[in-house]
């Protein structure tokens, strides 16, 4: 690498800053002359939430290749954590400054930066908690587990009083918008490409291919196993965090349940388990899908909503006739023509996946 | 003390129905080591179809008031199931042995794709507003010495046990049971042994359905209130119950659901009722931390 | 093979967002102020998912109302056009739901919802958007405190807690209560709250608390605990779904004391699910519908007629909240800008709805509504009391079982 490659990323953080500010400027505009951009603003922070959960889900899912059923679980512990502090001590700090003005609008993004850190901090640790015990179980067990503490998470925030237990959290300041949901979405996805390219990456991929024989390699993968809990986790918990802090900023154990968790498996296994672009691409189908079915359902008998219905039959559907999703474990990029002149000739092949593109003489 | 026994008694009463619904999970895990994570809601369907089926005979026989005699409680026990054996057979056929030699995850992921089918599907069809279990049999209140109850939870314990017995008969006794004990012990062996490996999972997965509507038949008469979604704790608690029993073995599911239901009966008198749901996976976590292979399971170490 | 792939995924998101364009998206800059174009208000319910019948009640009587005023001519001649969304008994889908309503429908007022944590949901969006919101059957306080837009039609919880206390402690003489709540329902924690504060501070004593969750089928374990303590009542501020199981159990148990609840009790199902089981139990409402006052009678022959069904409280209170509505709009004269349309509804006083006369207060809550008991007397739901606010003198315009006065016609 040249001596200034940190110039090369700098530049390419300020663009992408720039880029995103542009384009919520854009939408901001748009908006007060379409009111109706109000409502698809709305829709794409949603999806850009989804995006990271997606991938942060990813990560455990599908680089790692543990099943966890409790993702809802971590992008709540992430949620509740940052709104307890931004409700109880950051909020009541920036309401004394006056309406308004820049140093309250500098105290509110710092403050919500600082709120989603704490929730993503939060959530790691809780991604330790249940990633110990998995370390022993095997790919159903696991599953089931997770899922367990999931719910054990949701019946716990439940009884937690301080935090509005049935009633919900209101009053959180809805400091979120546009810019920061997308600017940790573009970072969650930088972590998790960066990662999976590391040697920590190369680890998980070696677990997840046979476990046994990784550990015979070598690998420690106790260690691994639960590093891909925490670092997936810390980014749902950041998700949670921006999903807290964006109107309506209300927070309610409802918002968390099984159906959650399912709805983000869905996006991976749609995608593709081990694709981070796949888990994009399913991200933003299956955010537009519902509002979209929304139109659907006035034909339904009793007005009744099939959105689950069909999210189902997708997903059996998809398993018998695709099961590695939309693009297995490739990337979108690895589809699109690439120079042949630059590929030897062995390597040219259709099954190459990230783990040969780099490396030496193929391994028979 | 009396509140000791009726608890005691209601949990035995609660847990004889996830027993019944464990031994499904069991004996499929045994054979397939694939947890069907759609067979809460089989159990589901064996409810609605006594609601449904109920609901008929009440007014065939007897008139459009309806009623109840013991002779149409045991028709739509029947009906139920064989409505979901057959269920539970086409579940077999037509989504999991495609996935046979597929990897796990994908099986998995297929399982939770049927049960939401189901339960959804079930929201979509029946209704997402609960329906009201006719009754199939008269009850009476029962008074044991300050211990009260009604002949439902006697009726529920009994025909638990009439069918577990004939269960342990099948696994144990029968020539087809030896066959599938022998698949689950080692699957390519038995199909060397010219075992019709094929024939035996889809019958172990028709027992089980039946089991499972047994048990959603007896939930029917003891808790009236019946939702597509009813599957789903049950389902979850059933599996609890037959891990901590040691998932694979037949007795060990019915000890881990009456486990699980007096556990249950004693944490929600207390304080702790708030986190009855959390119970059972807590209990779970603390069974794969510390004893995996469950109560009566034996350690089965993965061979490479 | 790969172009397969990108084929396909094109295809998806084509067929996502084909769904997207709006099905009647308005030209931008439209406005509804002025002209003789319709009004067009928006309602989001639960029309699916478990509270469903909650959702369904409240958009037939909302349909009634509206159809009865344009039928009658509309608002200053505009005929009014609802527009409903489902929010799937979800506070997030509430959320949304509204958003598009407001963003995409261009709504000048929003109906909505039962549940308080969707209500709660869909609040800040309505005041940050100027849009007017009532919700016809939220009972939980925090949902007015969202803004000076937002309206309720019913009585609050700490309101209807304190008067079942004070009507079994001072009407009923009752000393010892045990409490069975809901733990996931911020209705039922929140009811058990007031109520259980004002009985012990009217002297009497809770016994005992238990819990369980909505959607558990066996209360047998909470019940024995309960029956040690042995109870004179047990308040159930619950749903109609759990209670009526709650009460079959009970009694199989051998407890015999009378149940008592609040308003979720009220559904055309209850006594389906309970039956015998809760013979001379007893709930607090917001109706009764078979009160001998003309306006109450009218509004329950229209609806049998119409869904053949007896209507609800959340019925009754859907009804009132579209017609103080679209009162508000006559009285604003035509204009249905945000603020002059939140002034109108803000000044209702005496308005004679179905559930009471209406006057709302500087809180935008109704005051001094008059709580029903309704009690269950031979398999079928009769009125047992009339508990007025306290220190309030007569109320006017609601008559009560023997006379049959009126104030104003509708």
């Amino acid at each position: 690498m040249p001596r200034t490659w940190w110039l090369r990323d700098l530049f390419f953080l300020a663009l992408f800053i720039a880029v995103l500010i542009g384009a919520w400027w854009a939408i901001e505009y748009a908006a007060t002359i379409w009111p109706v951009m109000r409502y698809y603003n709305r829709i794409l922070v949603i999806m850009g939430i989804n995006i990271t959960l997606a991938v942060s889900l990813n990560i455990i899912n599908g680089h790692a290749g543990q099943f966890s059923l409790g993702h809802a679980g971590f992008m709540a512990v992430g949620a509740y954590s940052a709104a307890f502090l931004t409700v109880y001590y950051f909020g009541p700090y920036v309401e004394k400054m006056p309406e308004g003005s820049t140093q309250q609008v500098v105290w509110q993004n710092v403050l919500l930066v600082v709120a989603v850190l704490a929730g993503a901090l939060t959530s790691a640790i809780a991604g330790y908690i249940v990633g110990l015990p998995s370390l022993r179980l095997r790919g159903d067990y696991l599953a089931i587990v997770t899922l367990g503490f999931g719910e054990i998470i949701r019946v716990m925030i439940l009884n937690i009083d301080k935090i509005g237990a049935a009633r919900g959290l209101t009053g959180i300041p809805p400091w979120n918008n546009f810019f920061w949901v997308f600017f940790f979405c573009g970072l969650t996805i930088l972590i998790s490409h960066r990662l999976v390219q590391s040697s920590v990456g190369r680890a998980f991929l070696a677990i997840r291919e046979d476990q046994i024989a990784a550990e015979s390699m070598g690998v420690d993968t106790t260690r691994y196993k639960v590093k891909a809990f925490i670092i997936g986790s810390c980014l749902a918990g950041a998700a949670g965090a921006l999903f807290a802090h964006y109107s309506p900023a209300y927070l309610n154990p409802t918002m968390f349940t099984f159906i959650r968790s399912f709805e983000v498996v869905a996006m991976v296994v749609l995608g593709g388990l081990g694709s981070i672009s796949g888990s994009i691409v399913a991200a933003i189908i299956l955010t537009f899908l519902p509002e979209g079915l929304r139109a659907v359902k006035d034909y339904m008998p009793g007005g009744r909503d099939p959105r689950m219905v069909i999210y189902s039959i997708m997903l059996i559907v998809l398993m018998l006739t695709r099961p590695q999703g939309l693009f297995g474990r490739k990337e979108l990029w690895e589809f699109l023509p690439r120079r042949k002149d630059k590929i030897p000739k062995e390597k040219r092949d259709e099954g190459g996946d990230q783990l040969d593109r780099d490396a030496g003489p193929p391994v028979t | 003390m009396q509140e000791l026994l009726q608890n005691l008694l209601n949990g035995i009463a609660a847990g004889s129905i996830y027993a019944l619904i464990a031994l499904g999970y069991t004996m499929v895990y045994g054979i397939l080591k694939l947890i069907n994570f759609a067979h809460g809601d089989v159990f589901m369907i064996g409810s609605f179809v006594g609601f449904y089926a109920g609901g008929w005979f009440s007014k065939q026989l007897h008139g459009a008031t309806g009623g109840s005699s013991p002779a149409s409680a045991a028709v739509v026990l029947l009906l139920s199931m064989i409505v979901c054996g057959a269920l539970g057979y086409l579940n077999e056929r037509v989504a999991y042995r495609p996935l046979r030699n597929a990897p796990r995850i994908a099986s998995l992921i297929t399982a939770i794709g049927i049960s939401f089918l189901l339960e959804y599907g079930g929201q979509f069809v029946f209704g997402p507003d609960p329906k009201f279990f006719p009754t199939l049999i008269e009850k009476h209140l029962i008074n044991i010495g300050g211990v009260v109850t009604t002949n439902y939870q006697l009726i529920v314990l009994g025909v638990a046990i009439v069918f577990m017995a004939i269960l342990q008969y099948i696994v144990y006794g029968t020539k087809f049971g030896r066959a599938m004990r022998a698949v689950s012990f080692n699957f390519e062996t038995a199909s060397l042994m010219g075992i019709p490996t094929d024939r035996v999972i889809s019958t172990t997965f028709v027992i089980g359905s039946m089991l499972a509507a047994v048990a959603g038949i007896l939930f029917g008469l003891a808790y009236p209130k019946i939702d597509p979604l009813m599957g789903v704790m049950p389902g979850l608690k059933a599996f609890v119950s037959a891990v901590l029993g040691g998932i694979g073995n037949v007795p060990g599911a019915v000890v881990g659901g009456l486990l699980i239901g007096v556990i249950e009966a004693f944490v929600g008198g207390s304080r702790f009722s708030n986190y009855r749901d959390a119970i059972a996976f807590v209990i779970l976590i603390v069974i794969l931390l510390f004893r995996p292979s469950g109560l009566f399971g034996k350690y089965q170490p993965e061979k490479v | 093979m790969k172009r397969n792939v990108l084929v396909a995924i094109t295809c998806a998101l084509a067929l996502a967002f084909l769904g997207c364009p709006p099905k009647n998206a308005e030209t931008p800059n439209a406005t509804t102020t002025g002209g003789d174009g319709e009004i067009l208000v928006g309602e989001y319910g639960s029309l699916t998912g478990n509270q469903a019948t909650f959702g369904t009640s409240t958009h037939n009587a909302i349909m009634l109302a509206v159809d009865e005023i344009n039928g009658a001519g509309g608002v200053n001649g505009r005929k009014i056009k609802v527009q409903t969304e489902d929010d799937q008994s979800k506070a997030e889908e509430a959320a949304n739901a509204v958003t598009k309503l407001i963003a995409q429908n261009n709504v000048v007022a929003v109906l909505g919802e039962v549940a308080s944590s969707s209500s709660i949901a869909a609040a800040p969006i309505c005041q940050n958007n100027k849009i007017p919101m009532i919700t016809p059957s939220s009972t939980n306080p925090a949902v007015t405190k969202k803004g000076d837009y937002i309206f309720r039609m019913c009585f609050l919880d700490d309101y209807q807690g304190a008067s079942m206390a004070r009507y079994l402690r001072q009407t009923l003489g009752i000393k010892n209560v045990a409490i069975l709540i809901d733990n996931k329902s911020d209705y039922s924690t929140g009811l058990a709250k007031y109520f259980g504060d004002a009985f012990t501070a009217m002297g009497g004593t809770i016994v005992g608390t238990q819990s369980f969750t909505s959607g558990d089928s066996d209360f047998r374990a909470q019940l024995t605990a309960i029956r040690t303590t042995k109870p004179e009542l047990i308040y159930i501020p619950a749903y109609y779904n759990d209670v009526g199981q709650i009460a079959i159990q009970a009694r199989d148990l051998g407890m015999n004391m009378p149940l008592a609840g609040g308003d979720g009790w009220e559904s055309p199902k209850l006594i389906e699910i309970g039956g015998k089981a809760l013979e001379g139990c007893f709930y607090s409402n917001h109706y009764f519908f078979g009160d001998t006052n003309p306006i109450v009678r009218n509004f329950v022959e229209k609806y049998k007629q119409r869904y053949s069904a007896t209507p609800d409280a959340l019925a009754a209170l859907a009804y009132d909240a579209a017609r103080v509505l679209a009162d508000a709009m006559k009285r604003a004269g035509g204009k249905t800008d945000g603020p002059t349309l939140r002034e109108a509804i803000a000044a209702t006083k005496g308005f004679a709805g179905v559930t009471g006369t209406i006057n709302l207060g500087p809180d935008r809550n109704p005051e001094g509504k008059t709580l029903v008991i309704v009690e269950v007397k031979g398999g079928e739901l009769t009125l047992k009391a009339k508990v007025e606010p306290e220190g309030a003198p007569a109320a006017t315009g609601t008559a009560t079982t023997t006379t049959t006065g009126t104030t104003g016609t509708q």
